[in-house]
């Protein structure tokens, strides 16, 4: 199969995604209708039947993380991440702009499972015009009557990265520094304001109503069996269509570079291509006729985390480009705790000597080394991730490092 | 309820709901620790506790994790001691290592550890912050070129003193200690109470009163009450050679039971008039309009027939007695004790009330 499938996206451009009413012509809200209709705790195992997985980039089975809420608290949030930081990810943003409704009709679908009224919606402070078409989406749906009872916030974050880590963007939200929490306790039992919060990525909360409209087997039935349904993938950097596509996740990493996206561009070959944002791994050409799903990804040492595809042709140099990450990661640590903050900091200098040609193989070491530990001993996501585009290449493509050395 | 783990291949039992960190030094483990303080709120952030649970991928930090039933843990397995030697060679990597200067040389944590791990110098020395800051105040120095980021000042000054003086600013390896627009701290809401010198396990806050008088760790300890108010708190007088040189906190509840350690500008940093030349050392007794030095035998002597004199000519209620805000409770009680049964009157009064 070579071919979009697409679900969230199966209405895009031909409704408007402020009007309730046009969504409702498509079908939509009769999730929230069927979720109504049930009790809370049939409602969380249909959820956890479809075996719909976080799309943020952890994976986690959505009505598993549900069921985690304590039912006594009377105040709990639903809270939507939509703080998109990875680079070369813009999907979320293509959801809330393609299909806004289906994202409200979602956490509204959450609400009803946990119990509770309160959403937020957590931007990212870079898009300022979605917040707006978001605030009029929720007006339209509240006027309409389509949401019933649940309300939701939009909130804005100020360029943070690490603001996408579900316990900094609670922080965020009550308006302190973006730092992550340590876990336990998870949020699913003290998150915003310290109450049961169920933080979901923007195309989790989007395949719910799809889910509930079509039934949990319907969706368990697409894509891989153990990360169903679809994908929002984006692609970028040297490829002849960067654009979006909505695939099933059993769709294959070559199939998406050279079917969907036409191919490297200017017909070059294939150096690299980094799935799922800044962290993810380097994949080499020899590993293409992999599914896209969150655990074949595994499988090769790589990660689907937000689904951007970051394609990279024979002339490119990598060491330049994870010279590029670690400063990157360098400027988005939140400095919390030491692997982290001193970590980057030092993979950044170690790779500007390398990129410079002042490197060393005494340089090589310790990058192994110090990598190793801020994936074993960080705080946050962040910390463990930050080195993987480091140690994946160091694996693939090592002879670019060695010729760089003095 | 109680749970049962293995830690260094030693099974022990602890409630639900303790952290590892306490479990492992039951079971006898000796856990190193920057950012950990029992009195502060948890920050699982410096990652020097981390040990290793058997099956799990990532190394846990002890402080945060909670123990949970059937855990086979080890505090020195190879990973654990890599990992924390690479957390202490990151600390070194910007650490201005000036240990042969430092008021902190000999009770330090970055010192101590670095001993025990056998960490001379570190892998990823490069580029250093210059981060001292030059704060004019007459207490407390601000050396955050030996800062390891543990917040515990910052947590302390919120938590114990409720100042909120202090808070990280800036992020990633810029992240600093600082008052409001990082400024000094008689701008800032601090009331130099030192608190934040009392935390921190390095030598990046420091007494200026006590510097270059002796190192605390080498100053004989002697704990005394505090003598400028009657709430009593617990000092730890730093003797040298018969002198007075330095007050520092004891935290233990047994030893310090009013304060825990905490202590104001006064009791911290008001000590050196101990020492002054021009202070009395003995009563005196004037006499033709001069006073002159006499024993405390000689003066009590006088004061008590002086006043039996002026209660047999004017009756008791002729005499009263300020007592002092600054004499404990304790001196306090016996003070009107003294004016009611002794001399029979009721005229006391306290110079707080003036
Ligand atoms: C450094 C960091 C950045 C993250 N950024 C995002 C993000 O931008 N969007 C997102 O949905 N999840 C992000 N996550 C994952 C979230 O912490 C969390 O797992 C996710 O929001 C849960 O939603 P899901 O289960 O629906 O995927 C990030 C995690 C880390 C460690
Ligand atoms: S890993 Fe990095 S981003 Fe996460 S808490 Fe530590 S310093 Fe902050
Ligand atoms: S803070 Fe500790 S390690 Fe640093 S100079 Fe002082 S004694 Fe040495
Ligand atoms: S001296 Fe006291 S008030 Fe001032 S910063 Fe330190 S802890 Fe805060
Ligand atoms: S000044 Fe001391 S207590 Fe404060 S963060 Fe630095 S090392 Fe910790």
């Amino acid at each position: 199969m070579t071919q979009e499938y697409r679900v969230l996206l199966e209405h895009a451009d031909k409704i408007n995604p402020e009007s309730a009413a046009d969504y409702i012509q498509v079908g939509g809200y009769k999730g929230l209708e069927k979720a109504h209709s049930m009790n809370p705790r049939d409602l969380t195992d249909e959820v956890k039947k479809s075996g719909l997985r976080g799309r943020g980039g952890a994976g986690f089975n959505a009505g598993m993380k549900w069921s985690f809420v304590p039912q006594y608290p009377e105040t709990k949030y639903v809270v939507c991440n939509f703080d998109e930081g990875e680079p070369g990810t813009y999907k979320d943003r293509i959801i809330c702009q393609k299909n806004a409704q289906a994202l409200l009709e979602g956490m509204a679908i959450c609400g009803h499972a946990i119990g509770s009224n309160n959403g937020y919606i957590y931007c990212r402070g870079e898009y300022p015009f979605v917040v707006e078409m978001l605030k009029n989406a929720i007006g339209n749906a509240k006027e309409s009557g389509a949401l019933g009872e649940f309300n939701i916030e939009v909130r804005m974050g100020a360029g943070a990265y690490v603001c996408g880590e579900e316990t900094a963007l609670i922080e965020s939200i009550e308006g302190h520094r973006g730092e992550p929490r340590f876990k336990p306790p998870f949020p699913g039992v003290e998150g915003l304001w310290r109450m049961p919060t169920v933080v979901n990525n923007v195309e989790t909360f989007a395949c719910l109503p799809y889910i509930m409209t079509n039934g949990a087997d319907w969706f368990a039935g697409i894509g891989a069996k153990s990360y169903p349904g679809t994908k929002v993938l984006t692609l970028t950097g040297d490829i002849e269509n960067p654009t979006y596509f909505e695939v099933p996740t059993d769709y294959l990493l070559r199939d998406v570079i050279y079917e969907l996206g036409g191919g490297v561009k200017g017909g070059k070959k294939l150096k690299a291509v980094q799935v799922g944002g800044t962290s993810g791994a380097f994949i080499p050409p020899q590993n293409l006729d992999t599914p896209i799903d969150f655990d074949s990804m595994g499988a090769i040492g790589a990660a689907l985390g937000s689904g951007a595809v970051f394609v990279m042709d024979e002339s490119r140099d990598i060491v330049d480009i994870i010279n590029r990450i670690a400063k990157f990661f360098e400027h988005e640590s939140c400095g919390q705790c030491t692997p982290c903050r001193e970590g980057t900091f030092r993979c950044k200098e170690i790779m500007e000597r390398i990129n410079t040609g002042r490197g060393s193989l005494k340089d090589i070491e310790n990058l192994k080394v110090l990598a190793r530990i801020m994936q074993k001993a960080s705080l946050c996501g962040l910390g463990q991730a930050a080195p993987i585009p480091i140690t994946s290449t160091l694996e693939h493509f090592e002879y670019e490092y060695l010729r760089k050395l003095v | 309820m109680d749970i049962k783990l293995t830690i260094d291949g030693k099974e022990i039992e602890v409630p639900q709901g303790t952290m590892l960190l306490e479990a492992c030094r039951k079971a006898g483990a000796d856990i190193p620790t920057f950012c950990y303080d029992p009195d502060l709120k948890l920050a699982g952030s410096c990652r020097m506790c981390v040990v290793q649970p058997k099956g799990w991928r990532n190394l846990v930090a002890s402080c945060v994790t909670p123990a949970q039933n059937g855990m086979v843990i080890e505090t020195e397995s190879p990973d654990v001691v890599e990992a924390r030697k690479v957390v202490l060679e990151l600390m070194l990597a910007r650490h201005k290592l000036t240990c042969h200067t430092c008021e902190k040389d000999g009770e330090c944590n970055l010192q101590d550890y670095c001993y025990r791990y056998g960490v001379t110098e570190s892998r990823f020395a490069g580029k250093v912050h210059n981060l001292f800051k030059d704060d004019s105040n007459p207490f407390i120095e601000r050396d955050y070129d030996k800062c390891v980021m543990c917040t515990r000042c910052v947590r302390a000054c919120e938590e114990i003193t409720g100042a909120r003086a202090i808070n990280v600013m800036d992020r990633g390896h810029h992240a600093h200690i600082a008052t409001a627009y990082d400024g000094n701290l008689e701008d800032s809401p601090c009331v130099f109470c030192g608190q934040c010198i009392m935390v921190c396990p390095v030598g990046a806050l420091t007494s200026k009163i006590a510097a270059g008088q002796g190192k605390p760790a080498q100053n004989d300890k002697v704990l005394t009450t505090c003598t400028y108010c009657g709430t009593g708190c617990t000092l730890e007088l730093n003797v040298k050679n018969d002198k007075i040189v330095g007050v520092t906190s004891n935290r233990d509840a047994e030893w310090s039971p009013v304060n825990r350690g905490a202590l104001c500008v006064k009791g911290r940093f008001g000590w050196d008039f101990v020492n002054s030349p021009e202070r009395l050392t003995t009563p005196l007794i004037k006499e033709n309009g001069e006073f002159r030095p006499a024993s405390w035998d000689e003066a009590l002597d006088l004061a008590a027939e002086k006043i039996k004199g002026i209660k047999e000519k004017y009756g008791p209620d002729s005499l009263s007695m300020f007592s002092s805000a600054r004499v404990t409770n304790e001196e306090n009680y016996l003070a009107q004790k003294l004016m009611r049964a002794a001399i029979g009157s009721n005229n006391v009064d306290h110079c707080a009330r003036l």
